[in-house]
């Protein structure tokens, strides 16, 4: 029982994180179908400029990681997964990108969207869940 | 200050605050970022249905729907405490363009003449947010992943496949703007 309290305590970090990435997606427009739209039709550099910077402030962050053999907060060693190749990534990215222009949204800036009160987004992240459980569903008969 | 923060953030603040999550993450309690996964953690907890990409301890996982959570609350608190009154500035263009298809109402973060309860069962509302929402769902689990993901923890990490996926996420998003999406607003 006590392990479970922790195990909340512990969790709740991940949801101020969170919070904070919330409160930048909805302030910055990046969860605005508009901002979207303008990135797909190269009318601004907005988008360009948020994804560009974090990539290369995430970039850097890795690098010190990695170099400096940084440790997590309880002193564990930090593990990062390599990426495996499969023509997923093709096929699915693109279907993804089909999804992220109707929508305006990936998943993340869907639960923020739903937070600032657009409630019909609920039945988008509903079908988005659904799209996740047929591809569990057909995941062996899709070519990979 | 605080009408400093109230006003749309520029880039370059947004973009490193979202860059640094990746090693917040990583030392909080090395956790990869990632976003897409909390779908596949939400079916395995709810619907399972014995199939096997189901079959997994999504309780282990469970930081992952916290943080999906608070993204949630971050989005309240944005919209309570933090909200410009004023509408989003888009380039000239679009407006032009999305006027076209009866598109004018900027003051929301989703555009209410097509995203709204009323415009669910009209086609084109049927259109972008149900298939649109399962194409999000399906494509990123069979990418791997998502903006987050790939874009940004795999390109950190300087993993190709994510390059791949990267591409063909805008690849996919400029085919269904320019060529698709017309057609669908025009429904």
């Amino acid at each position: 029982m006590e392990n479970r309290n922790t195990n909340w305590l512990a969790n709740l970090k991940y949801l101020l994180v969170g919070a904070l990435f919330g409160i930048v997606f909805v302030k910055a427009e990046i969860v605005s179908w508009f901002r979207i739209q303008e990135m797909f039709r190269l009318q601004s550099f907005h988008m360009y400029g948020v994804i560009g910077s974090a990539v290369l402030v995430g970039m850097i962050s890795v690098w010190l990681i990695k170099k400096f053999k940084v440790k997590t907060l309880n002193g564990e060693p930090i593990t990062l997964q390599a990426k495996q190749f499969n023509k997923g990534q093709i096929y699915g990215g693109l279907l993804f990108g089909f999804g992220w222009a109707m929508t305006g949204a990936c998943p993340g800036p869907l639960f923020a969207q739903i937070g600032t009160g657009a409630t019909v987004i609920v039945v988008t992240l509903l079908s988005a869940i659904a799209g996740t459980w047929f591809y569990g569903l057909m995941k062996d008969k899709l070519p990979h | 200050m605080l009408d400093f923060i109230k006003e749309p953030w520029p880039w370059y603040i947004a973009g490193p605050l979202i860059g640094l999550t990746v090693p917040a993450l990583l030392i909080l309690g090395n956790k990869s970022f990632g976003i897409s996964s909390s779908l596949r953690h939400i079916c395995a907890a709810c619907i399972p249905a014995d199939i096997n990409f189901f079959k997994y301890d999504w309780k282990k996982e469970v930081w992952n729907l916290f943080f999906v959570f608070g993204i949630f609350l971050g989005g309240i608190i944005a919209i309570q405490f933090l909200a410009d009154p004023n509408p989003v500035q888009v380039n000239v263009k679009l407006v032009k363009e999305l006027g076209e298809y009866r598109i004018a109402n900027f003051n929301y973060l989703v555009p209410i003449d097509v995203m709204s309860w009323n415009s669910l069962l009209t086609l084109r509302g049927f259109l972008l947010m149900v298939v649109g929402g399962f194409l999000v769902g399906f494509g990123t689990r069979y990418a791997g992943g998502c903006t987050s993901g790939h874009a940004i923890m795999g390109l950190s990490n300087l993993q190709w496949p994510s390059l791949v996926a990267t591409i063909c996420f805008m690849v996919g998003g400029f085919v269904m703007a320019n060529l698709l999406l017309p057609v669908i607003l025009s429904l």
